[in-house]
């Protein structure tokens, strides 16, 4: 839903995402402790991490890698010499009170994303920046009624994460409603788990975004931005930014001013409010990281990056279309997301027919996926067990009908087709072997009429046929049917 | 037995000949500590068990002959974090810190077998040029009770000076190790930046600092930097020595060519300083080296510059003293504000905070590029300086101190005029070189140190001059102790 | 020259807090000392790159190896205050 779509038509919001993508490595950005989640707090820390006094940071050099890939696969450029600084502020998660982080030599700039919406446009987004910096540890608010900040008594640090490598993407404010907001997270986060290098699960917190978002009326100058935070999912997003664009030209109709400062999105009852009013002006007194050295990214070093990527959306859509003959927007959809596309690939090459395969996989099996939850990897319907389906129908054991029943018992069972047709009794009888026996035995039980047909009377050919689909309940193919009986009645 | 001769060569020595077993030569140390640290002060606190342990344990083993040092022991700045040992920085901010983990120098030292006396006293984070800005207790010059020892590294030179231990790690910002060697009379190593490890170092300035040796002669001082230099993969900005840096050779400085810095002489030193130094230079000359003046007009902006960068990153590098997971908290605070604010204005000295401010100040929006970025040029302007001189000489020379030690109390109420006491060291430190403080003798019985600076990592040669200088002049290192603490002379 | 309400909001970022007395003092010492430094902004050194480190390295990185931490009571040993192992801060904001 755009902006206009609320009731304001004469307004227009500008938006920019800044996402916080955990990087997956190892270890963390500046020590050997290991990343991990859900481990009982402090338990995953050392000296550096905990910023104890007189220890030094030293960087990951595969974090390193994975941050260029990302920036890569923006269309970033990659500047040959990047430095870290120190981002200084207090806060109890934040362990020697700087975050190491970039500023004015960032790893990579002037990136875009193109992004597919769901009309099949195509909307760019520009990307200012992508950085490298340190996540910090985590709170938990104990005490008052709600676990909130704002009603806590007091508050316990656990420092586990603290240091996980993180690659901050900021986008140009390209963006102009919550629809394309989503669309370009969905599609980011698609790319970065395509290269391999996060998880990028926004529960977990792998995935973070924030918006700054401001509102104006078409050709005027920028609006009063504010920084959207505490939206950790696609939808949060969405209500987010809905709720916040609200906000702000509620308050701009009413002759109000918008205030330059951060608001948080609550879940639960689907508003944003302020918190920080009292807050000092941020003064992070950005110097460089006297700690660590420059990193100077050769030509040599980012070509190796950049011939390791793995296929990108953009391509993928682009080889699908050329080498399945897929219409553009199945092929976008089978590009944007890794485990679907490649178990269509999978599936048309077991099956030789890409058209039926893209018809089931953008069909009953996403609605499949989609309706359990399933990841594609974790679906009881694997590659084999639909090709397997599809060879039935291909061969004329099964209807298209029957086959949509099968289906859908594999993927509750996990059993195999011909396991499923010959536990219902479904299917056509199309088993030449067990065909040949019955007509055998029809055939050697009507000698008078098989001579007959041999002395050339193709009409008899009716008899022995209604004769089969009398034994087999009519579930024999009749095609099959005629085709052996042919050949038996020929050269008996 | 009496240690107040020894150098750490002649505790080895005596070692590696069972003259005298490693618990005995700890425990003359620990002895002569409870006789004269009272009017020294150098120690903050002595590790007497923890030291008789480890010199048990020496003596218990078989002795490794790879182990040269082995037994030998040494006293630690406070500034050092030293595993399951308080180290406070001289602070009321860590009063009670026990690190987690050893410094790589500790480390190193550890594996060599030395034996740890204690932490010593030092300016509070070595922030200060006269030990006076330590949280706990007041360091006296063992050559005059009544003045400063210099500082921040106070502490330690005291302690060699005063034979309190035969050797002492110290660390140099600005001049930390140099000054108050020259003020102490002992021999005193800042290495080329990157030499020795930073890590467990509790960092005052990041660009600047170095840990180095405070010793009673040049052969010692070579050895020491040999046990701690190294490139270690916990300090990226590290990168060890290229040669080994002892042990010294050569009694002659012919063929080489001396630099006397204008700059550090004439009317910015005390006429007795002066006078020394130019002893320094005849007794240089002597030996077959050519002295010549040279100007370096950059070094003047040299404190500036410092007063900035060094304030910068401490106000950086000491925000991680916030009360939340050790040292000192403000007990009761109701929010967290507050806590910050009275565990950090209770915790840290007047020069601490005041330096805090300037850096805070210097970093803060709209003032980067006029302060920390114009120091951080005026740095390259320096290094360019000195790159210069050195395409004509081979060493630099200087005072290394434009004053005597002072009095006690004396310079406390001026900011600016304790700043100027590093006018010599500091512009070395912003170029990275290294320099070294050799006594070169005394002014009104008061020791006066010779600074000699070399090009990046050429410590192998530095050292070997200054060994030739200090065999030639033969100057105590050995204070007597004599004002007020005649009881206790050796 | 710097004024009172700089001294206080540097203060207040440094999270430092000083009486009036202090503050008077501190204003005049850091003026002081603010004005000692100011000779260097009265230099022209468009022309030259500021050195972070005299010595220059650059990539000096570490593999993606994990190393053994801190067990959880030397982690916390030092904390003023733990709860549930965790570090405990009072109320923020």
């Amino acid at each position: 839903m755009s902006a206009a779509g609320i009731g304001h038509d004469v307004w227009e919001a500008v938006i920019g995402l800044e996402i916080h993508v955990q990087l997956n490595t190892r270890t963390k950005m500046f020590c050997g402790c290991e990343v991990t989640f859900g481990e009982p707090p402090n338990t995953k820390v050392c000296p550096i991490c905990l910023g104890h006094p007189g220890v030094l940071p030293v960087t990951n050099e595969k974090a390193v890698e994975h941050a260029t890939r990302i920036a890569l696969a923006l269309n970033c450029r990659i500047a040959e010499r990047t430095i870290f600084h120190r981002k200084n502020y207090f806060y109890p998660d934040l362990p020697k009170a700087y975050q190491i982080s970039q500023y004015d030599l960032p790893l990579g700039i002037g990136g875009y994303l193109d992004v597919e919406m769901d009309d099949g446009s195509n909307l760019r987004v520009g990307i200012t920046r992508v950085h490298m910096e340190e996540d910090a540890g985590k709170l938990v608010h104990a005490g008052g009624a709600s676990g909130r900040i704002d009603g806590a008594d007091y508050s316990l640090v656990d420092f586990n994460r603290g240091g996980t490598p993180l690659v901050e993407i900021v986008s140009e404010p390209d963006i102009s409603t919550p629809d394309q907001a989503r669309a370009y997270l969905v599609q980011l986060r698609n790319l970065v788990e395509q290269l391999g290098v996060s998880d990028v699960n926004m529960e977990e917190g792998s995935l973070r975004c924030d918006a700054n978002v401001s509102v104006r009326r078409p050709g005027e100058p920028l609006g009063v931005k504010t920084e959207l935070k505490n939206m950790n999912s696609f939808r949060f997003l969405h209500r987010g930014l809905e709720a916040e664009i609200e906000r702000q030209v509620t308050a701009l109709e009413a002759g109000e001013r918008v205030v330059q400062e951060t608001v948080h999105f609550d879940p639960a009852t689907g508003t944003v409010s302020t918190l920080r009013s009292k807050e000092e002006a941020h003064d992070y007194r950005y110097f460089p990281e006297p700690d660590l050295t420059p990193i100077v990214l050769d030509a040599a070093f980012v070509d190796r990056v950049r011939a390791a990527l793995p296929e990108l959306p953009a391509a993928r859509k682009e080889r699908l279309v050329s080498q399945f003959d897929l219409a553009p927007k199945d092929a976008a959809l089978l590009a944007a997301n890794k485990p679907l596309g490649d178990y269509f690939e999978a599936l048309a090459a077991a099956t030789g027919d890409a058209r039926i395969s893209v018809n089931w996989v953008l069909g009953d099996f996403s609605a499949h996926v989609n309706s359990t939850g399933l990841q594609v990897a974790e679906s009881p319907v694997t590659v084999e067990l639909l090709a397997g389906l599809l060879g039935l129908v291909a061969n004329g054991t099964l209807s298209g009908k029957m086959a949509k029943e099968v289906f859908e018992t594999m993927a509750e069972t996990g059993q195999s087709a011909g396991e499923i047709v010959a536990e219902k009794g479904l299917g056509q009888i199309s088993d030449a072997d067990e065909l040949e026996a019955i007509i055998n035995r029809i055939v050697s039980a009507n000698p008078g009429p098989a001579e007959e047909f041999r002395q050339g009377r193709e009409k008899i050919l009716g008899f022995f046929v209604g004769q089969v689909m009398k034994e087999t309940r009519g579930q024999a193919n009749p095609q099959l049917v005629n085709e052996l009986l042919r050949k038996h009645l020929s050269s008996a | 037995m009496d240690v107040a001769t020894l150098t750490a060569h002649d505790c080895r020595d005596l070692l590696a000949g069972r003259e005298v077993s490693a618990v005995e030569l700890t425990r003359a140390y620990l002895d002569r500590i409870a006789q004269v640290d009272d009017v020294v002060q150098a120690y903050l606190a002595v590790d007497e068990a923890g030291a008789l342990a480890a010199a048990a344990a020496v003596d218990a083993k078989p002795r490794d002959e790879r182990l040269t040092w082995e037994g030998v022991p040494i006293g630690l700045k406070d500034i050092l974090c030293v595993k399951g040992m308080e180290t406070t920085c001289a602070s009321r901010i860590l009063k009670g810190y026990i690190p987690p983990y050893d410094a790589t120098v500790i480390a190193k030292l550890r594996a060599a077998g030395l034996i740890f006396l204690g932490k010593l006293n030092m300016d509070e984070f070595a922030m200060g040029s006269s030990t006076e800005n330590s949280a706990f207790k007041t360091t006296r010059n063992p050559w005059d009770p009544d003045r400063v020892p210099g500082g921040s590294s106070g502490g330690s030179a005291a302690c060699v000076a005063a034979a309190l231990a035969p050797w002492a790690l110290g660390t140099d910002t600005g001049g930390s190790i140099r000054q108050p060697a020259s003020l102490c009379g002992v021999v005193g190593l800042k290495p080329t930046y990157g030499a020795v490890s930073r890590y467990g170092l509790i960092a005052f300035a990041s660009s600047l600092d170095q840990i180095g040796p405070l010793t009673h002669d040049v052969r010692d001082a070579a050895a020491l930097l040999d046990l701690i230099a190294g490139r270690d993969p916990l300090d990226c900005t590290s990168t060890g020595l290229i040669e080994p840096a002892g042990p010294p050779e050569g009694d002659s400085l012919k063929g080489l060519r001396f630099g006397v810095i204008k700059e550090f002489t004439g009317e910015a030193c005390d006429a007795g300083v002066r006078r020394t130094f130019d002893s320094a230079v005849k007794a240089i000359g002597t030996l077959g080296g050519v002295c010549e003046e040279v100007s370096l007009p950059s070094v003047e902006r040299g404190i500036a510059a410092y007063y900035l960068i060094a304030p910068s990153e401490a106000s950086s590098n000491l925000a991680r003293f916030d009360g939340v997971r050790y040292g000192h908290r403000h007990a009761g605070s109701q929010d967290l504000n507050e806590m910050y604010v009275r565990t950090r204005s209770e915790g840290f000295g007047a020069e601490v905070k005041r330096r805090i401010m300037i850096g805070t100040h210097a970093l803060s929006a709209g003032y980067y590029d006029a302060y920390y970025a114009q120091a951080q040029r005026t740095r390259t302007l320096i290094i360019q300086d000195f790159a210069d001189a050195f395409d004509h000489f081979d060493f630099l020379i200087s005072p290394t101190s434009p004053t005597v030690a002072f009095k006690i109390g004396e310079r406390v109420a001026d900011p600016l005029a304790m700043y100027c006491s590093d006018l010599c060291t500091i512009p070395v430190s912003l170029a990275a070189l290294p320099a070294v403080s050799v006594p070169a003798g005394f002014s009104d019985g008061l020791p006066v140190g010779l600074q000699i600076i070399g090009p990046h990592f050429s410590e192998r040669n530095l050292l070997s001059m200054a060994h030739a200088f200090e065999q030639h002049v033969q100057v105590g290192t050995v204070a007597p102790l004599r004002a007020g603490s005649a009881e206790v002379t050796p | 020259m710097i004024s009172r309400e700089e001294v206080e909001h540097v203060a207040r970022l440094a999270r430092l807090h000083f009486d009036e007395d202090e503050l008077a003092r501190l204003q005049s010492e850091l003026g002081t000392i603010i004005d000692y430094v100011n000779r260097l902004s009265e230099l022209d050194l468009s022309g030259l790159e500021p050195t972070s480190h005299a010595v220059p390295l650059e990539n000096v990185l570490r593999a993606d190896e994990p190393v053994a931490g801190l067990a959880h009571e030397e982690a916390t040993r030092n904390g003023p205050d733990i709860e549930r192992g965790q570090f405990v801060v009072p109320r923020i904001g």
